[in-house]
């Protein structure tokens, strides 16, 4: 495994990645509406995953268990929309299918399921999938494979003991082809992570741990390009990047907003906001926030 | 043949069998020379440790867990049901030292509920070896089954005669076959088997009919030898588990379930069992042979009196 060196996004790169992250973020609104997601985490991590899928994974949208592929495990589940959309503009399943997000025919709900194709495994409960994470690296080295595996964490989820405890053992077992990638919105739940229980220095922390890590603008392609470019390497140490992102992004009156966690949108909110995608202006609420869920 | 011994050679016929730990080496401490990288130690970390068992099993690996039970279930508990219970990747779990066999190391390492924890997972099976011969005559049966285990380690030597082949799902019955349901059915699993087998000798010598039965695999449970025992006068079952979620549960819940009545009791712990060395442990927390036959002769002559009223 050596450092990959690659060049620069070209113009019709990026282009491609901003559609397709736009039509990402249009999927998370439409299902924000109905019965809703967690559309500010989704908005959040969507440019993540769609450069991630476009740029880094080694997948097949037409055999997604090929055994050579790299693995995508999304540990803060609730963002899943952003994965549903992602996996279904790259042809993993039929867009159609996201119609039958929340309906008990089929098993696209509110955290992820490995019913629906690309999806590696299910997650909901935070802490859990950097350590499932660190057993399919371990796998991957101890057959001598190259394969990758990347697993989003929140900031939030940083909360929890088990992460720490995987991040420790993640180092102990040298395991340089495990990536996490930090969706640093700056909120959990409810609150902003730094008012309820300080997270920062992240980046230095996983370095404290014996990893390699590095702080990007989550929304800049161009960024992530460099710093997943330069993110090889078999010196033993896993690899952290920490996204600065802003939950909500794309919806100026969802932007950073700590009281919009679960949305359920208006059929006049999805309309306006998929209008404000498509470049027009900021869409004024209409629905509470603070909704329960 | 020991536990450690099959292990290693399970696994050196079968390239997919990893073993794992959580720094609990005691009973395993020649497997790493033998396996190399396929023992794979993450230090004492229950909850990852369970994690990347399931992703090693993503990856087409067999993963044994080796850990001591109390932490393994409990713990790590939400990890097993979570990471390996939605889905029902093979990872067999072997608790260390469950129930009595955690001897004087005091409540924290009691292992005693572990059993209710286990069966409540939807698709986890539950092997509880009477001792060590049984654990070995199991665990090839238990590896190759492609549901995930949990395993009630126990490496005494043997407590009562085995008959018969090992099949999971099948217990191990003692006793004359006369044909007609005995006295009393003595219904156990795990170490306490054995001295239900003792307590039976004991109770035979006062001239009862009496049975033990084995169950060797509490998940599946073998419902046709639950209900044969239930028959006796008196049925006790017999494990070192809390009374609660275990196999006294398991087996009212298959009485009820098909509307029978039995006269059952429970030998169980029913706290917090007095840390003590085993033997002593086993007498104090009223498991032990004479224990069993003292309060199954008394449950008897109350069920007399109780009949002549
Ligand atoms: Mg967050």
């Amino acid at each position: 495994m050596t450092t990959r060196h690659r060049p620069p996004l070209t113009p019709a790169q990026l282009a491609d990645l901003q559609d397709l992250a736009l039509a990402v973020r249009a999927h998370c609104v439409r299902m924000a509406g109905g019965g809703g997601c967690f559309l500010g985490a989704s908005l959040s991590c969507a440019d993540l995953v769609v450069y991630l899928y476009r740029h880094v994974l080694q997948v097949d949208p037409r055999q997604p268990d090929r055994e050579d592929r790299d693995w995508f495990l999304l540990s803060k589940g609730h963002d899943v929309p952003a994965l549903y959309g992602t996996l279904a503009e790259l042809g993993f399943f039929p867009r159609e299918r996201l119609a039958k997000h929340l309906s008990p025919d089929d098993c696209l709900y509110w955290h992820p399921n490995r019913g629906v194709p690309g999806v590696e495994y299910h997650s909901g409960s935070l802490g859990h999938l950097l350590a499932v994470g660190a057993g399919v690296a371990l796998d991957l080295k101890l057959r001598g494979h190259d394969q990758k595996v990347y697993v989003l964490l929140g900031d939030g989820e940083l909360n929890e003991g088990s992460v720490w405890e995987a991040v420790l053992v993640a180092a102990a077992h040298r395991l340089d082809n495990l990536i996490v990638v930090v969706d640093r919105n700056g909120f959990q739940a409810n609150l902003r992570t730094e008012e309820l229980v300080p997270l920062e220095p992240i980046a230095d922390k996983f370095r404290a741990f014996g990893w390699y890590a590095a702080g990007v603008d989550g929304h800049d392609f161009n960024a992530l390009h460099d710093v997943f470019s330069e993110l090889g390497g078999s010196d033993g140490r896993p690899r952290a990047v920490i996204a600065t992102t802003v939950r909500g992004r794309g919806l100026r009156n969802l932007e950073a907003r700590a009281d919009r966690w679960f949305c359920r949108l208006s059929d006049g909110e999805v309309a306006g906001f998929l209008a404000e995608l498509r470049g027009g202006g900021a869409v004024d609420l209409d629905t509470p926030g603070l909704v329960v869920r | 043949m020991s536990y450690e011994r099959i292990l290693g050679d399970l696994a050196e016929r079968d390239e997919r069998i990893v073993v794992m730990t959580a720094e609990n080496r005691a009973a395993i401490r020649g497997l790493p020379a033998r396996l190399g990288s396929r023992f794979i130690d993450t230090g004492i970390t229950e909850m990852t440790l369970v994690g990347m068992a399931t992703g090693l099993a993503l990856r087409g690996r067999i993963p044994v867990v080796h850990a001591l039970a109390a932490f393994l279930t409990l713990r790590a508990y939400e990890f097993i049901r979570t990471d390996i219970g939605i889905t029902g990747v093979p990872v067999k779990l072997v608790g260390y030292v469950p129930g009595i066999l955690s001897e004087a190391n005091g409540p924290t390492h009691q292992a005693i509920e572990d059993l209710a924890l286990m069966r409540a997972i939807p698709g986890l099976r539950v092997f509880c070896p009477a001792d060590g011969p049984e654990l070995v005559a199991g665990l090839p049966h238990i590896v190759a089954d492609p549901h995930p285990w949990y395993i009630r380690y126990v490496d005494a030597a043997a407590r009562l005669p085995h008959t018969g082949e090992f099949a999971i799902g099948r217990a191990e019955v003692h006793g004359d076959d006369g044909g007609t349901p005995p006295d009393v059915s003595l219904v156990a699993c795990g170490y306490t088997a054995g001295e239900a087998h003792g307590a039976a000798e004991i109770l035979r010598q006062d001239g009862l009919r009496v049975h033990v039965v084995n169950l060797r695999t509490l998940v599946p449970v073998d419902e046709s030898a639950l209900l044969e025992a239930a028959r006796a006068d008196l049925v006790v079952t017999v494990e070192d588990h809390r009374r609660v979620g275990g196999l006294h549960s398991r087996l009212c819940e298959l009485l009820v379930a098909r509307g029978l009545r039995a006269n059952v009791r429970a030998v169980a712990i029913e706290d917090w069992f007095t840390p003590a060395l085993l033997a002593d442990a086993i007498v104090h927390a009223g498991l032990d042979a004479g224990s069993i036959a003292a309060r199954t002769r008394a449950w008897l002559s109350q069920l007399e009196v109780d009949h002549v009223r």
